[in-house]
């Protein structure tokens, strides 16, 4: 830590290697553009679990494709954005490595052809987006708002797992391809649960209603991170998964109804909020969770316009709003603040972030002849299709006006006009934060004027991935129509919205005032459940030895006893054997009535490790060294961390009654009774050696090994003694944490 | 509790614990081992160390923190697993080849890794037993 606050610039290497490799990931997908383009998308498949049907498979489509440029590419100016814009942060190296992971996963998430790989992926962006938002982890707030993102992310992610296991079952395969090949599970009985179970993870990820709350909470986290991860990526992630499955899942009424009352419900209720902000940065979440509203909504769609339109909106909006989070973080860089009301005249001083910013937010507004524009001419084009369509007509209309009014609020009103008082002199951002929304309000004008440059990728998406015969057009000119009407209208109301817009917020406020919010409704819901917790911790948890061991071999005694109760196993009772094992039985039975003794713990010790012995004896003697030799390592180290633990402890006082006395003696003797009767059952039954047989043919030629147990532990099982290694060593280091916690505490 | 024949004793029976402890390692394939049981046997000359002449002793004998060697272990262990991904085999197959006549695999590298995390685990676990109590 101490040697990072010293030397600054080597957390800006990181970020300027880290920007190198987002920039040359996106080389590397912009090379597969002809490949997609021509109808082949690309699959990379390895074996992961066979045996479970799931493998590490990533599939470039179309529909992939777009969101790894995106994401690479606005990745790579992110990077390059943060290294000027927190370069000299002391934990700068901790945030290249967190942004790089959350990165990759959103790579993984969107390229993913296999179900599991695509959940794994899924929850590691839940995973890192929490370690972003949070990274400011010395402000309580922070660290609650970063807590809410992955609770509502995670908790969907978990639905979402049972919705796939779910397709797997009705599809019978886990690769996205060979479902996507199929032919829709629309029919399948299983249908209903898995449509919830999905839209439940894509909700959430996405933020629709009633699940946004957390999206403007999330803006905790440092502006870089805003830019990408809840604009550009990761809340984009659950419009991903319902474009991608659209194919098996569309179409059906219950998901038209379902993403037509969310989207809808989302993009109006979050563009109001929106124009009621007067910070810029949560302004902005809100018209985030505007474009999302919009683009489930336009998912619900079966068309080709409503499809057009939807990933038309969603390239438009990657790159305007990620350009405008920018902006915002360059503002706050030069001036100090975020407050629209202390901002104006900024052009001046800050001539490029001015000029990036009237790019993006003549984009965002839907002006001519930016990208944004075709990408609203589709939206009122695709809007025809939906159905109702008058209330979908109506819906956008208004959330465009808005839209247009933000823009203006935030693109518009801090740069011209009368200058603000800003808490210092405003000056113009470094390069590293001028590059990005240059570059991506650059390509909103490019791509408006060259409206042909998007049209191929769009229609690979449009054909390949989302199953239509056809794209419609990106036109900058589509002649005189319904959407150009609706688009003047859009212009007239957002201008009287703009204008009026402070009346309007005293409004807003005043109605909100009146409404349940969403989020002190999560924070008793979080008390609820953590005084619930404590109550059953106070109910279970008496923290003592003595009725934790109880309760064990109470259930261990009612269910042996119950089975053989229902069962009635044949019991044959063969007493022929060996006078040597007759001894060594004898030795083990003796030991165990040593363990009785009350009055010694040292014997009670030594009678555990005689049981230990008598039992590894057996062993040797029914051919079993390597298991032998283990259960005297085993007892030898027992009964040494034994010695060491209890004969610190205090002489043993019997405390208990005579009545509790009993009972105990009556459940050691019920579980001794129902082990030996389980036994008996199971050795009176002719031995299975069918997995024997397996392993001693099979363990030479597969694994060269002649030692069964080894080959078993070390090859066949392998992945199952990898997981018993870790329970091993976590299990000792925690104990190793709670002995050095004791020791420093017993120390003061 | 200094005994002096439990110290000398312990000298030469931690060096004869370690040696046999790779012997049963290395022999695991074939015959009666491997890594599990080397691990608990070369954790228990360590464990008399100990006993002999204290854990400071014995920690210096180790050279390393046994929770290092542990997490070193679960890493081979790992690496032995993974190394047949690139490898165009599914994760954790065994690998096979010869060097100089030899057979070598990873299963070996696998073995090597249950040995570490065993001892490792182990002895975090008495050293800090000893220590703190």
């Amino acid at each position: 830590m101490n040697s990072d606050m010293t030397e600054p610039s080597s957390g800006r290497l990181w970020g300027y290697l880290a920007a190198l490799t987002a920039f040359a990931l996106a080389v590397v997908f912009a090379l597969w553009i002809p490949q997609v383009q021509g109808g082949s998308p690309v699959h990379l498949t390895w074996n992961w679990a066979p045996s479970l049907g799931v493998s590490l498979g990533f599939l470039v489509d179309g529909l992939s494709l777009i969101f790894a440029l995106l994401i690479s590419g606005i990745g790579a100016l992110i990077f390059l954005y943060a290294t000027g814009y927190m370069g000299d942060h002391p934990q700068f190296g901790r945030f290249v490595l967190f942004l790089l992971l959350f990165m990759l996963s959103m790579l993984g998430l969107v390229l993913a052809r296999d179900l599991i790989t695509l959940f794994v992926f899924w929850e590691l962006t839940s995973v890192t987006s929490y370690l972003l938002i949070g990274f400011g982890h010395e402000n309580a707030q922070a660290r609650r708002n970063a807590l809410q993102a992955m609770l509502v992310t995670a908790a969907g992610g978990l639905a979402l797992l049972a919705g796939f296991i779910l397709m797997a079952t009705a599809s019978g395969s886990y690769d996205l391809a060979r479902i996507l090949a199929g032919e829709g599970l629309q029919d399948h009985a299983l249908y209903a649960p898995i449509l919830i179970l999905v839209l439940l993870g894509a909700f959430t990820k996405s933020a629709q209603f009633p699940f946004h709350f957390w999206l403007p909470n999330a803006m905790a986290a440092p502006t870089p991170v805003s830019a990408y991860l809840h604009s550009a990526t990761m809340v984009k992630g659950g419009v991903y998964l319902l474009a991608r499955l659209h194919p098996v899942l569309g179409d059906t009424p219950a998901w038209v109804a379902t993403l037509t009352a969310a989207g809808l419900v989302t993009a109006v209720m979050a563009s109001v909020l929106a124009l009621r902000q007067t910070d810029l940065k949560t302004a902005l979440a809100y018209t985030t969770l505007m474009a999302l509203g919009t683009i489930t909504l336009f998912l619900a769609g079966g068309s080709p316009y409503a499809l057009t339109a939807a990933i038309a909106f969603l390239v438009v909006h990657s790159l305007y709003k990620a350009a405008l989070f920018m902006v915002v973080g360059a503002i706050d860089h030069g001036t100090g603040t975020r407050d629209v009301a202390r901002l104006g005249g900024l052009a001046r001083a800050m001539p490029w972030t001015a000029a990036a910013a009237a790019l993006a937010g003549a984009s965002m507004a839907g002006l001519p002849p930016m990208i944004g524009w075709i990408g609203k001419e589709l939206l009122y084009a695709g809007s025809a299709t939906l159905a109702p369509s008058a209330l979908v007509t109506a819906g956008v209309l208004i959330a465009n006006a808005l839209m247009f009014a933000v823009a203006g609020v935030v693109a518009l009103r801090p740069f011209w006009g009368t200058p603000g008082d800003p808490p210092h002199a405003p000056h113009e951002a470094p390069w590293q934060m001028l590059a990005g929304p240059v570059i991506l309000g650059a390509l909103g004008l490019v791509f408006g004027l060259g409206a042909g440059l998007l049209q191929p990728m769009i229609d690979a998406t449009v054909t390949g991935s989302l199953g239509q015969t056809r794209a419609a057009g990106l036109h900058l000119w589509a002649g005189v129509n319904l959407p150009l009407a609706l688009s003047a209208a859009t212009f007239a109301l957002g201008t009287a919205l703009y204008l009026t817009r402070d009346r309007l917020r005293g409004m807003i406020g005043g109605l909100l005032e009146r409404l349940p919010g969403f989020d002190p409704g999560w924070d008793r819901l979080l008390d609820w459940f953590r005084d619930f917790c404590a109550w059953q911790a106070r109910l279970i948890q008496t923290g003592r030895l003595r009725e934790y061991l109880a309760a064990s071999f109470v259930v261990l005694a009612l269910v042996l006893g119950a089975t053989l109760i229902l069962k009635r196993p044949v019991i044959v009772l063969d007493l022929s054997a060996p006078l040597l094992v007759w001894l060594i039985a004898g030795f083990t039975i003796a030991g165990a009535f040593l363990t009785l003794n009350p009055h010694s713990r040292i014997s009670n010790i030594a009678g555990i490790g005689t049981v230990g012995i008598g039992v590894a004896l057996i062993f040797i003697f029914f051919g079993a060294p390597d298991v032998a030799t283990t259960q005297l390592m085993v007892e030898t180290l027992s009964a040494v961390l034994f010695g060491i633990a209890m004969l610190r402890l205090p002489g043993i006082v019997e405390r208990r009654t005579g009545s509790q006395r009993l009972r105990h003696a009556a459940l050691a003797g019920a579980v001794g009774l129902c082990m030996t009767l389980t036994v008996l059952a199971i050795t009176s039954q002719p031995l299975d050696r069918h997995i024997t047989t397996y392993f001693e043919e099979n363990s030479y030629s597969l694994a060269h090994g002649l030692n069964i147990v080894n080959v078993i532990l070390v090859d066949f099982r392998a992945f199952d003694t990898f997981g018993e290694l870790t329970v091993v060593l976590l299990a000792s280091l925690g104990a190793y944490a709670v002995l050095k916690r004791r020791g420093a505490r017993m120390r003061k | 509790m200094k005994s002096l024949i439990l110290t000398t004793g312990a000298r030469l029976l931690i060096a004869l614990f370690l040696v046999f402890s790779l012997y049963v390692l290395l022999r695991g394939h074939n015959a009666p081992g491997g890594g599990f049981i080397g691990g608990l046997i070369a954790a228990c000359g360590f464990a008399i160390h100990a006993f002999a002449s204290g854990v400071a002793e014995a920690r210096r004998a180790l050279r390393v923190d046994p929770r290092v060697i542990g997490v070193l272990g679960l890493v081979c262990a790992l690496a032995a697993g993974l190394m047949a991904w690139p490898l165009g085999f599914d994760p954790f197959a065994g690998v096979w080849g010869e060097v100089a006549g030899y057979k070598v695999s990873s299963v070996l590298l696998f073995d090597i890794g249950v040995y570490l995390a065993v001892v490792g685990g182990i002895l975090t676990l008495i050293f800090a037993l000893e220590e703190t109590l």
